[in-house]
Formats: structure tokens, sequence, C-alpha cells
């Protein structure tokens, strides 16, 4: 199963990495989105995948019967969901607002306007 | 028994609460939060002494005994960051009194800005690595919303470079500590410390010491990850920016001083050359940014750059002077960098611009304004009997006993280059007069020229007492040093004796 999910988490991060890369920030926030559920299920996959036994301890004894999977990974990706929730859902928010007030979601476009008023980004970083 | 290590936790966030509660009083937010932030600035003072006297404390949350809870430390180095915290929260809070607009105010200005101080303060004192996460996600959420607020088409285009490269950074935060927790199946710093003593560091773990370097890198504006900081911090409001400059950063420099001393020692001491190297690049590309600048505020967006690389010197030498100059540069550099940006604030309330070649013969109606600029920026150049050059003393003697010597020219190099460009804008500002169809000064009423004033004479003293009297201070950020590069009483404090 390790390969499998190895594959599948280098996946999303060469997509995540891709879309980050575009100049639409509709597919950067993609992006992002893709890069967070890459780590998390790199969190799930090295926490190591153990199938069908619950960290459950016998009434008679203070230690589970291992091996177990442990809870701890799934505790961590359970909050990181819930963090990136909140985190992408500002990031829409925000893209919406970029959108309406550039009235276009290219970052090209967004810096050419910009130069127009003397100073930008890519200015600096020629002169720096 | 510590209970104490809550106070810093508790206090922004009960403002905050209650500050949403109190949604359309603009005037109870204002109080809650001047109150809060004097608050936190006590509690950070007692905490220091707490320290002081009984060396490293912790607490553990819910009393789970500690590699299993959620363990709360401070050592001199988090306490004094606290008390930083708390005093910029206060110098920022009195100004944005006068600064901020009713419009800001009534989307939340107040509570936010006490969120990102909780977010801040966790980062500081938590000693779990995931909670250190988490800490992070809560000051970031709320220094998105506070970069954003107001909406106006130059902050837009600043936050969505600030949130995706943060993000990223989040992203490769959490794969690092991920693949630490699979490597060493812990999370507890103090925990992780231990275990880490005893294992080879081969295969996986100078990997995930790259990705946590990279990550927090990001965070603290290190090269060749700084860009997104010119990018943004030049648009929000002035009194933002200030306690994204004064706080935000360092505390990514401050979790890289504590992770790579605690629990990747052999890594950092193997990595020397390149921090070093992004040190040095972190000073130089900052300051040639700097030098290039027409406009104040995107000039000291990279002066802020620059001096990230003096605090990363001191991690990069590895030894206890180095450390300890960086602490107090870190220190000098919240008070002396805040002030050059509320007076800068200031100046662009007066005349309407920031731009330096609209600006001129300010010296003339306003000397004591004037001062308040030259004061921190010859303190941030370096210029003795000001708080800048002991820090620097400290971190060129420690490169020059470590034999660092192209890291100190780079320094020194630098130290002039600051000097060149902060005199320069001095010039253009106060000393040169004022150009042809500059428009009449704004006029600033008594009570909201003192809020203005005060923080920003309280940031500027602190700076020239830090000069004359650096000897105290000094002292404090040795032991803070020491203590970092022995963690065994960290380790003890948190684990208890030692097997």
């Amino acid at each position: 199963m390790e390969p499998v999910l190895a594959v599948v988490i280098g996946g999303l991060y060469a997509a995540g990495m891709y879309l980050m890369v575009r100049r639409s920030i509709v597919k950067m926030i993609f992006g992002l989105a893709l890069l967070g559920n890459a780590a998390n299920l790199l969190i799930f996959t090295v926490g190591r995948l153990t199938r069908g036994r619950p960290p459950h301890i016998p009434l008679d004894s203070t230690l589970p019967s291992l091996p177990v999977a442990d809870p701890v990974p799934q505790a961590l990706i359970l909050t990181a969901i819930v963090i990136g929730f909140g985190v992408q859902a500002f990031a829409l928010v925000l893209i919406k607002r970029v959108y309406q007030t550039v009235g276009s979601d290219d970052q090209d476009v967004m810096v050419m306007e910009n130069q127009g008023q003397g100073s930008s980004g890519k200015g600096q970083g020629e002169e720096a | 028994m510590n209970n104490l290590l809550f106070l810093p936790l508790l206090i922004p966030l009960a403002t905050a609460i209650l500050g949403l509660l109190a949604w359309n009083r603009r005037r109870l937010q204002r109080l809650l939060g001047v109150c809060s932030s004097a608050a936190l600035l006590t509690v950070g003072l007692m905490l220091l002494y707490a320290v002081q006297q009984q060396g490293v404390i912790s607490a553990q949350a819910g009393n789970w005994p500690a590699p299993f809870g959620i363990t709360l430390v401070a050592d001199l180095l988090s306490a004094l960051l606290i008390v930083a915290t708390g005093l910029m929260g206060l110098c920022v809070t009195i100004y944005s009194l006068a600064d901020t607009d009713a419009r800001q105010e009534s989307l939340g200005y107040h509570p936010l800005l006490q969120v990102l101080l909780l977010g801040i303060c966790g980062s500081l004192l938590t000693g779990d690595l995931f909670n250190l996460y988490v800490w992070f996600e809560v000051m970031l959420i709320a220094s998105f919303v506070l970069l954003a607020l107001g909406g106006q088409r130059e902050q837009m285009e600043g936050a969505i470079k600030y949130v995706a490269l943060n993000l990223i950074a989040s992203a490769l935060l959490l794969a690092g500590i991920g693949l630490l927790y699979g490597v060493t199946g812990t999370l507890n710093m103090a925990h992780l410390a231990l275990r880490m003593q005893n294992m080879p560091h081969t295969g996986t773990i100078p990997v995930i010491a790259a990705l946590l370097f990279c990550a927090f890198s990001i965070k603290a504006a290190v090269f060749p990850f700084y860009f997104w900081l010119p990018a943004s911090y030049h648009t929000p409001p002035i009194a933002v920016t200030t306690i994204f400059s004064a706080l935000l950063s360092k505390v990514g420099i401050y979790v890289l001083i504590r992770v790579f001393t605690l629990i990747f020692p052999q890594e950092t001491l193997a990595g020397q050359p390149l921090i070093l190297a992004a040190a040095g690049l972190t000073m130089l590309f900052g300051a040639l940014g700097a030098v290039a600048q027409p406009e104040l505020r995107r000039m000291l967006a990279f002066c802020v750059v620059s001096q990230i690389g003096y605090l990363l010197m001191g991690l990069g030498l590895f030894t206890t002077l180095a450390l300890a100059g960086s602490i107090f540069f870190m220190l000098h550099i919240i008070a002396a960098k805040s002030a050059l940006f509320l007076t800068t604030g200031v100046v662009a309330r007066l005349t309407g611009t920031s731009r330096l070649a609209e600006l001129g013969g300010l010296y003339r109606r306003y000397p004591l304004l004037a001062a308040l600029f030259l004061l921190p920026a010859l303190s941030v150049a370096g210029i003795p009997p000001l708080s800048g050059f002991w820090g620097k003393l400290a971190l060129v003697q420690a490169g020059l006993q470590s034999g660092q010597y192209l890291m100190v020219a780079a320094a020194l190099g630098v130290s002039v280059l600051t000097l060149y460009y902060l005199s320069n804008a001095w010039i253009e500002i106060y000393w040169k007069p004022a150009p042809a169809g500059a428009e009449e000064l704004q006029y600033l009423p008594p009570r909201r020229r003192r809020q203005l004033l005060a923080p920003t004479l309280l940031l500027a003293l602190i700076s020239l007492v830090l000069g004359l009297l650096p000897e105290p201070l000094f002292r404090l950020c040795h032991s803070a040093a020491q203590q970092v590069l022995n963690p065994s009483a960290y380790i003890t404090a948190i684990l208890g004796a030692l097997p």
C-alpha cells in the first residue's frame, strides 16, 4: 500500500506546484488545496499504515496488543484539515475581492497595471 | 503551579472574544485593546522575572504528563520576546487609536490585533511542534485579514502574494512535522531533542531539517525566500505594518533558533556554510533593495529583510556570544525599526505621501519628528552609542572569533549601506527644502498628536537607553543564549529528571 500512496502523494505535490506557478490566481488556490492534501496524506503514510487494528486496550491490560494503528497521525490530519478548510475559505473570499478590484485573475495584469503607477514588484527585482 | 504561562494566551483570547461581542461599540473595543496590551506587557515582565528566578518553567495543559499532552514552556529567550510582544502590542494599539480609520475599526481591527498577539504568544510559548504549527496558523489567519482589511487595490495585490507564500510555508512545515513524527514517534520538542541525541543523523533526518529550515525561512523572510515581504508590507495601514515587521518575521527567527538548537544541533553545524551564506545574502539583497527604493515604506520593508540577515547570522555562527548578539539585536530592532515605521506613519499623515521626492523641509516645522526618525535610523545603522551598535559588535566579535571573515565583512559592509540609505532618506524628508508645489501640511489635533507621538517616542527612547546602558539586557541575552545552547535545563523542566 505504501508505494501506491507514495506515488499518489508525489502526484499531488507535482500537480499542486504546477498549479501554483500558473498566472491565474484561481488555479493558485487549487494548487494550495492540493499541497495541503498532499501534506495530510504524507503524514498519514509516514505514521505507518496498519490495517484493521484499532488501538483498543483490553479490559485486563494497560497496553493495547501490538501492532495497532497509531491514532496520533489521524488526529494531526484532522486538525490540519480543519485549519486548511478555514484558510482556503479565506483565500477564496480574497481572490473574489481581488477579481472585483482588479478585474482580472491574471497576476501579470496586476503587475503591469501597477508598473504604470511607477514602481512594481518586477522592477524591484531587477534593481535588486 | 506555573499558571502564569497561560496568561499570555488567555488575555488576548479573552479580549478578542469580548471585542467581538462588542462589535458595534468601537470605544469599548479600543479601551479593551489598550487594557489587554498593557496587561500582556505586565504579565510578560512577571514571566521574565519568574524565569530569571526559577530557570526554565513549564506547564502541562490539562495536567497530561509531558510527552503526551501539550506543553507550554518559557525560557529566557521566549520570556524576553513575550515582553517585546506586549510592548509592541501596547505601542501599536495606542498609535492606532489615532491612525486607524473608522471603517477599519468597524471591521474588527482591534479584536484581530489581539488574535495576532495570541498567535505570537502561542508560538513563543509552546513546547510541542504540531502545536507550533497551529499557533502559526492562528497568527497567519489574523495577519491575512489585517493585511487585507479595508480592501484597497494595492492591499489586495500584496495580500495575494503574502497569503500564497505563507501557505506554501505552512504546507512545507506540516510535511516536515509529519515526517519527523514518522521517524521519531513524538512531537514534544524536549522529547524530540532527547530522541535525536540517540539517533544516527542520516537518511531522512537532514531532509526533514532542510524542509523545516525552508518553511521557517519563508516565514522569517530569509534569502532566497524574502521577496513576498517587500511586495506586501508597504500596503496595509502603517500600524499593521509596524507590528508585522516587529513581530511576525522575528517569530520565524525565534522558531529557527529554538528548533535548530534544540532538535537539530548537528544539522545546524553541518549546514553552517549554507546558513551563513543565506544570512549574508539576506543582508545584502535587503540593503541593495532598500537603496533603490524611491518610497519610504518600501525602503523600510527592504530594511526589515536586511536586518533579518543579522539575526540569522547569530544562529549560523552557533556560539554563545553570537546567539546573545542575535537576541540583543532582535530586541533592539523590534524597538528601533518600529519607531522608524511609526514616524513614517506620522509623516505620511502630515503630508499625505511617503514618496521621498515629494517630501522635504519637515525639519523646520517638526524638529522633534526629525529627531525621532534620526535616532532610530542611526541605531539601525549601528552607530555608537545607540542600541544597534552593541548587537552588531557582539555579532562581529563572534564572527571574528569563529574565523568567518567574509561574513563579518558582509555585516559591516551592509551597515555602511544601511547608514547610506537611511541618512539619505532623512535628508530627503527633513533637510532638503520642500519641493515646489508641495501641499499644505495637514493639521493634527493635539490629542491625536499625543497618541501618535507617545508610542514613537517611547520606542526611540528604548533604543537610546539600550544603547547607553546595554549591560543589564546584554547579560540577560547572554544567559538566554547559554540556555538555548545547553538545552538540558529546558528538557529537564519539561520531562522531569533525565534517566
